[in-house]
């Protein structure tokens, strides 16, 4: 069971700053991509990976005795591929390709051109049925495996996620997490405005989930929940993680839900950048310098072998 | 006669003794898509997922990735429609080993009508880059397909019907998936049917060779990859091809089997299946009739082509 020290903390606000800065320097130049949710996820991925909560090995993405975590509200990879990058799945040179010809760091994100992606996602919703999936047959299988399951606020406008809950909690699969990114933030503006998701942990709790909710960038309360999810029993468990969306860029923070999908310009970029501590004049070149270096370089699109 | 459903069920139970890794999930129709003994013979390989067919599917998808097979099983109508971004986006497009195995496909549902048969599914599947599409003719057929569908890595749709249809082959035939079966050897005219339809070719052979006319049946029970090998052979030794399936003429074998020979050998062609309309109530048999995908419709599509 994961305990916080204060040392540690130190250590992974640390390692959160710098997978912020790389979430900029891969969008920036990409010049399209959701830098808000991947900011606002940051400390709650930097725990999962960073904090002793997900069992895994980077050098062999198929051991099957791995945990697994699914990134339903797929397009906010880029804080996934940091993660990743940052644990060793693959390269961190491959960050500058990301949504370039040829690259293995996809728009969105795809289990069969990056190691480490458990689940091909980007379209809304299946993420989560496919995470269910993986939990019940971890099970069948006898692992003691935890599966979590990330997915945006907006996302659960889909009807798909509430057939997965409804099952989930039918099949009492709790060796499954769901983390709902609960910034209020949507593409056409705060997800109340758009369409309304409250009561919302009532309606998680009325599904038969244990349901938390905590203050997303609370290091104190996101392990405390997330050692909470892998004791429970009988059921699944929904963290509902209350975050700012741009987390760590004023700028963005200030904006909201105008920072889903829209990418920082060279001069904002600067200025995020330096918002996040990181040495100034430290962004990569644009797209299309990365494009070239990347078929030359990365022109791997074959499937990393899997296990299973 | 026997239903192919018949066959998958007891094939899939056979399979569940064979393959520990064998899976089984539906959607509330266990009954009608015979996997019911099979759950009860392994429990804990059964997925009960209610009224929820593009969570079964996803959640089918996410097995896959654990290591197991396993086989989504409902209607085809909400399989491959209600379904069809789970299998696209989730299974496909990752080409992952799942299995869509759905009965009740085509107008041979019957009396339920038009919005639970469905004539697009073949269409739906086959667009999908990676998807092996397998449509059996008769129970043997599908007793085998169902072992060749789980032995083989990728995803798969296989289509499967509710009532009793023709046998056409002996039980212990063998299939190979991606491999046409020629049936009967002839000479002006080559019928390439699916489903149902490969009985009602047969029939058509005999109705054909009274007036004269010579007539090749082929069964193309894998509509995707197409047999072109035998694709190209049947275009050069005869003067036309019939499609004969119970599907939409647009996007299923015949428009398979249209798009190949336009790139191999351009070749007369007639299409055999409902006519870009929808189906309607009643027995299946008489469906068959009234939208002229049976033996009479074979027939008048083969002259037709040779004319």
């Amino acid at each position: 069971m994961p305990a916080l020290t204060p040392e540690l903390e130190a250590e992974l606000r640390e390692t959160a700053r710098n997978l912020r800065i790389e979430v900029i320097n891969m969008l920036a130049p990409a010049g399209s991509g959701h830098p808000g949710g991947s900011l606002g996820m940051a400390d709650i991925f930097t725990c999962l990976y960073f904090g002793g909560f997900v069992r895994h090995d980077p050098k062999n993405p198929g051991w099957l005795e791995r945990d697994r975590v699914v990134l339903s509200n797929g397009h906010i990879c880029p804080i996934l591929y940091a993660a990743l990058g940052e644990r060793g799945y693959f390269p961190k040179e491959w960050f500058k390709t990301l949504r370039q010809v040829g690259s293995h760091l996809q728009g969105h994100p795809a289990m069969h051109k990056t190691p480490g992606v458990e689940l091909s996602t980007g379209s809304l919703g299946h993420g989560i049925c496919g995470a269910l999936g993986m939990a019940l047959a971890e099970r069948m299988s006898g692992r003691d495996t935890h599966v979590w399951a990330l997915c945006g606020d907006g996302e659960l406008q889909e009807g798909l996620p509430w057939e997965a809950f409804m099952a989930a909690s039918h099949h009492k699969a709790d060796n499954l997490t769901i983390i709902v990114d609960r910034n209020d933030a949507q593409i056409d503006g705060t997800t109340e405005s758009v369409m309304s998701l409250e009561p919302f942990p009532d309606k998680l709790r009325a599904f038969g989930f244990e349901t938390i909710v905590i203050d997303g960038h609370d290091y104190g309360q996101i392990f405390d929940a997330m050692n909470k999810a892998q004791q429970t029993k009988g059921k699944p468990t929904a963290i509902v993680a209350n975050t700012i969306m741009g987390k760590g860029v004023k700028f963005m923070e200030a904006d909201g839900y105008k920072w889903h999908g829209k990418t920082p310009s060279k001069e904002q970029a600067a200025q995020a950048l330096k918002d996040l501590g990181a040495s100034p004049g430290s962004i990569p070149e644009g797209p299309w310098a990365a494009a070239t270096s990347a078929k030359k370089k990365w022109n791997v699109p074959s499937r990393p072998s899997r296990s299973a | 006669m026997r239903a192919t459903r018949d066959a998958f069920g007891k094939a899939l139970l056979e399979l569940g003794k064979e393959n520990p890794d064998v899976v089984a999930l539906t959607a509330d129709l266990g009954g009608s898509v015979k996997t019911d003994d099979f759950a009860k013979a392994y429990p804990k390989r059964f997925f009960q997922m209610g009224i929820a067919e593009a969570n079964m599917v996803d959640v089918a998808a996410g097995m896959s990735t654990a290591g197991k097979i396993p086989f989504a099983t409902t209607f085809a109508m909400f399989g491959t429609g209600r379904a069809w971004e789970s299998v696209r986006n989730t299974i496909g497009y990752s080409g992952l080993n799942v299995k869509i195995a759905c009965t009740h496909s085509g107008l041979s549902v019957g009396e339920d009508g038009a919005s639970h048969q469905s004539l697009e599914d073949i269409a739906l599947m086959r667009v999908i880059p990676g998807m092996t599409v397998v449509v059996p003719a008769d129970y043997a057929a599908a007793f085998d397909l169902t072992k060749r569908v789980a032995a083989h890595k990728g995803p798969v749709y296989l289509r499967l019907g509710r009532p009793k249809v023709r046998d056409t082959y002996k039980d212990g035939e063998k299939f190979e998936i991606g491999k046409a079966k020629i049936l009967r050897e002839g000479k002006d005219v080559a019928i390439l049917a699916v489903g149902p339809q490969v009985a009602f070719a047969m029939e058509a052979v005999e109705l054909l060779a009274k007036e004269g006319i010579s007539a090749t049946v082929a069964d193309y029970f894998t509509v995707k990859p197409l047999d072109e090998v035998t694709l190209k052979r049947l275009a050069e030794t005869h003067r036309a091809i019939v499609t004969a399936e119970e599907h939409n003429v647009i996007g299923g074998l015949g428009g398979a089997v249209a798009e190949a020979l336009a790139r191999i050998k351009p070749t007369p062609m007639r299409f055999v299946g409902t006519q870009d309309t929808f189906g309607e109530s009643g027995d299946p048999e008489l469906l068959w009739k009234k939208y002229g995908v049976d033996a009479a419709g074979i027939v008048s599509a083969a002259k037709s082509a040779l004319r």
